[in-house]
């Protein structure tokens, strides 16, 4: 009977430390709209240029109902999938050949090193040129936003291989081979996945930036329309969108990172 | 292992010398170090920690390339690494990502599935291991790990097997089981057995010559004990214990020597 009271105990005690932490992981967003509606209710802000929390929900919930605001962030969502694949794919092909080799690293490195500075939306002008307005231009955009985080990323894992790893191998006369499958890629893995994170928000931000220029339809285009037509509301929502939209992206690649990466223990 | 008798192969060396670095930045670690290891026998190294014993090792294992002298392993000249040497490393080595059978089988090579297999659970169980050979290494105890990396250092049935302070980073009681299941495999395998320790205790336990090394003079190699004692040996027999002080006193009187020329 004891025991049974102390494990309920036990269980109110784990459920009060879990709530504790979720009053205090979402604190800040709940004062933030607190504060915000309540500028709005003493009438010290134009609602036109802050529009109030409660009048942000009443918009998102009718373009939410209508189909719109799933309309939009479902383009653009797939033009980041698109861009994100190809940048995945050949940044981290490229990026486990330059980290195996010393020569190819060392002929690509001042090019790479020139180009990685210069921002996507930089590219924009010349993508319009190149691609004009229709989506190959914003894949690319988006492409060469998230290839150099996975691309860079990759080469550190590859390059941090243990060199007492080496050791064992040659011991083991283990085939080069089946070094790189068995011993490199697999350590190179969490700094491959921390790229595709890295990436992946860098394409999210990419895909509203060029929606933001040249674009009829996307979630950029969404803000960018309504600032046109002063709906402050509409750029909210939308601006919120992609905050969600982003988080959720990085809660599922995490979340794939956890699965590959389990033999790390205390991975949480 | 195959259960059939292998046979270990026999350990010469002759005038071993290893230098790293050149020129003024020189620094002759092991010197003109002659030494047999009779084919199936316990040879154990001791010394204070940097007068070498790692490098001897690492030597014998075909991962140092350049030294001076000549090694003899079986009837052939030593000649960088080989499967006919199983290593163990002062850490385990275990690769994270790999399970514990896993890693025992990345040291296999040609065989068919079913075969790797079913070598690898042979040398697991032969360590006490086989319920754990689904785990990922971060799960297991020090000794376990250690466990493993044996394993894996014999599932190639090496003549020769080398192990470098292997139970070192281990808590007192494991070291003096690991100690004995070590004896208990060298007692099927038959396989010469190259052990470096800095535990005196260990060597005494364990050698069938223990071979005293020190940094400084002209041979690194400063003796060559027999032990002859009967196995299983009681630690706290009279000869254990002489044998064991003779060791440390003499490893003193070196140091001493040293510090008196510094
Ligand atoms: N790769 C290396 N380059 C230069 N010096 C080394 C190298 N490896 C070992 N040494 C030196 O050789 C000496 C002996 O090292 P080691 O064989 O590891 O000693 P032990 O294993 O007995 O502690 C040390 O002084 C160490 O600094
Ligand atoms: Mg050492």
């Amino acid at each position: 009977m004891s025991r049974f009271a102390s494990r309920l105990r036990k269980q109110a005690l784990r459920f009060g430390r879990r709530a504790k932490s979720l009053a205090l992981y979402i604190f800040l967003p709940v004062l933030l709209i607190a504060v915000w509606q309540g500028l709005y209710e003493t009438g010290a802000v134009q609602a036109l240029l802050l529009p109030p929390p409660s009048a942000i929900a009443a918009t998102g919930w009718d373009l939410s109902i209508s189909g719109e605001l799933a309309r939009h962030l479902g383009i653009s969502l797939l033009r980041v999938l698109e861009g994100f694949a190809l940048a995945a794919l050949l940044g981290v092909v490229l990026g486990v050949g330059l980290g195996l080799s010393r020569p190819l690293d060392r002929a690509t490195d001042l090019l790479i090193q020139l180009i990685k500075p210069i921002p996507p939306i930089a590219w924009i002008p010349l993508t319009i040129l190149w691609f004009g307005i229709g989506e190959e231009g914003k894949v690319f955009i988006i492409f060469l936003g998230a290839f150099f985080p996975i691309l860079v990323n990759t080469m550190d894992g590859i390059r941090q291989t243990d060199v007492k790893f080496v050791e064992l191998a040659r011991v083991l006369e283990t085939s080069r081979l089946r070094f790189i499958a068995k011993v490199v890629l697999p350590g190179a893995l969490p700094s491959i996945m921390t790229g595709m994170r890295v990436g992946m928000m860098v394409a999210w931000m990419c895909v509203v930036a060029a929606e933001l220029i040249a674009a009829s339809s996307g979630v950029g285009f969404l803000i960018m329309d309504a600032r046109q037509m002063m709906q402050t509301d509409r750029v909210f929502v939308g601006m919120i969108a992609i905050g969600a939209i982003g988080k959720l992206l990085d809660v599922v690649l995490k979340k794939i990172e956890r699965r590959l990466i389990r033999w790390k223990g205390a991975f949480q | 292992m195959s259960g059939a008798v292998t046979t270990g192969a026999d350990i010469r060396i002759e005038g071993l010398c290893k230098t790293f670095g050149e020129g003024r930045r020189a620094a002759k670690v092991l010197r003109n170090v002659s030494l047999t290891v009779p084919a199936g026998s316990i040879a154990c190294v001791v010394g204070q920690s940097g007068c070498g014993k790692s490098t001897f090792l690492r030597v014998l294992a075909g991962l140092e390339t350049t030294y001076d002298g000549s090694v003899l392993l079986g009837k052939q000249p030593l000649h960088g690494p080989g499967l006919d040497r199983g290593v163990v490393f002062q850490e385990h080595r275990l690769l994270p990502w790999l399970t514990v059978e896993q890693n025992v089988a990345f040291a296999l090579k040609g065989l068919s599935r079913y075969e790797t297999r079913r070598c690898v659970m042979r040398c697991l169980k032969r360590v006490g291991l086989g319920s754990c050979a689904r785990q990922y290494p971060y799960l297991l105890s020090g000794g376990m790990a250690q466990r493993v990396a044996i394993a894996r250092a014999l599932v190639n049935q090496p003549k020769i097997l080398l192990l470098d302070e292997p139970f070192g980073a281990l808590d007192a009681l494991t070291k003096l089981q690991m100690q004995q299941e070590i004896l208990a495999l060298w007692e099927q395998e038959k396989t010469t057995l190259v052990l470096v320790t800095h535990d005196i205790d260990e060597a005494v336990f364990l050698a069938d010559r223990i071979v005293v090394m020190a940094p400084g003079g002209a041979q690194t190699v400063k003796e060559t004990i027999d032990v002859a004692l009967p196995r299983p040996r009681d630690r706290n027999a009279a000869a254990f214990i002489a044998l064991r002080k003779e060791i440390l006193s003499f490893l003193f009187d070196q140091e001493k020597k040293l510090r008196r020329k510094a």
